[in-house]
């Protein structure tokens, strides 16, 4: 079963839940629990398992192709049969490149070349690892490579090395409600939302539950750092009958203690009530 | 020699387009016989590579010079190998007609 932890807006507190909920699913409900990090561009939920061990690692690389101007004729097929433009071929300088940054590795333009002008080498798109928590089955992370864009094929990547059938698997989600986004979700049997109740978030909040809509993906809100803002959002869940499950009031302390990597250290009688009653809650939508 | 100047429309009179990639049409100045002529950029609502389409469609108009408001990263880099020169104009007041007599002048 995946579980996917999702938001819009950035810094409400997806990676807290992600990491909480793993680490309360496996004390509480099943021991078969894996947490996975798919905030590629910047991974941050294994700071949190101080005493982790790391278990496997390995490069993934993307294919991109590459036009050999001696038996390239200049045709431009390649350039039109490209979805995202990333081939740019001048016949009068004799000059046919692809660009990296926009290739998406489908190979249209291998299929396309008569000439057999076309082939692919391999680049580094990111590391994918797994650790040992001693919580669960553990967690993995994926790691896009400095200056690559190409978020979304790497999360396809580490969604396929994590997949087992029996397991709940926790998805930490990057902030936004684009592609990569998507790629987190899409095959997930439960999406929760983490907003918090400012403007900002609430915004985003009405993005991501569109998005999720569209994709019918059932869903239900966690509201983080409660006590701040409006209670604007909470307005709209009703209006729209989405589902609350749990409400994280803000406290200064545990904003210090996630900045030193300690949530899970001294956790409180209170937090550890809010997750339970949230698991609770999760049961009984999957 | 030609040089391609950015325009957001079809005549002399139009203005001067600052954007480079997503420029509406260009016109390409040949200063050697002083005219003019324009052509429609197809490539301007594509959804990612306008920039890098747009090198392209310079290099092939034959231009050495380029003048437009800016350019991105992506298509600099394509334009520097093709040796093509940018000229960068940070005023979009100007008509395609006022940047062509100031090439006139040169």
């Amino acid at each position: 079963m995946k579980i996917a932890v999702a938001s819009g807006k950035g810094g409400t507190g997806k990676t807290t839940v992600s990491v909480n909920l793993y680490y309360f699913i496996a004390k509480f409900w099943n021991q078969n629990v894996q947490l996975v990090d798919c905030d590629v561009e910047e991974p941050n939920d294994a700071f949190f398992f101080i005493n982790r061990k790391l278990e496997r690692s390995k490069s993934v690389f993307q294919m991109i192709p590459e036009i050999d101007t001696d038996k390239c004729t200049f045709c431009k097929k390649c350039a039109e049969w490209c979805e995202f433009n990333s081939i740019t071929i001048v016949p009068n300088l004799k000059f046919a490149e692809v660009n990296a940054s926009l290739c998406h590795s489908c190979g249209a333009c291998i299929a396309a070349c008569d000439f057999g002008a076309i082939r692919e080498k391999e680049i580094p798109l990111g590391v994918i690892s797994s650790f040992d928590t001693g919580i669960g089955k553990g967690m993995t992370e994926g790691r896009l490579e400095v200056g690559s864009a190409m978020q979304t094929m790497l999360i396809k990547k580490l969604k396929k090395e994590v997949t087992e059938k029996d397991c709940i698997t926790i998805l930490d989600a990057p902030p936004g409600t684009s592609c990569p986004v998507v790629e987190t979700v899409s095959e997930s049997d439960f999406v929760i939302l983490v907003s918090e109740p400012t403007p900002f978030g609430l915004h985003d909040l009405k993005i991501t539950v569109d998005l999720l809509n569209q994709l019918d993906i059932p869903f239900g809100v966690i509201i983080n750092k409660a006590g701040l803002g409006s209670d604007e959002v909470y307005s709209f869940l009703n209006e729209k009958k989405i589902e609350l499950l749990g409400v994280i009031p803000f406290r200064r302390e545990y904003a210090g203690l996630y900045s030193s990597g300690k949530i899970l250290d001294n956790i409180s009688k209170d937090t550890e009530n809010i997750y339970i009653e949230i698991i609770k809650k999760i049961k009984s939508r999957v | 020699m030609n040089i391609v100047i950015t325009a957001s429309g079809n005549s002399l009179e139009s203005k001067f387009d600052m954007r480079f990639g997503r420029c509406t049409w260009f016109c390409v100045y040949n200063s050697v016989d002083k005219t003019t002529e324009f052509f429609e950029n197809e490539n301007k609502n594509i959804n990612g590579g306008a920039g890098t389409k747009s090198a392209a469609k310079v290099a092939e108009l034959g231009a050495k010079r380029v003048i437009s408001g800016d350019f991105g990263p992506k298509a600099k880099s394509l334009l520097e190998k093709f040796n093509i020169q940018m000229i960068v104009l940070d005023d979009d007041d100007l008509s395609v007609e006022n940047i062509v007599d100031n090439l006139k002048e040169l």
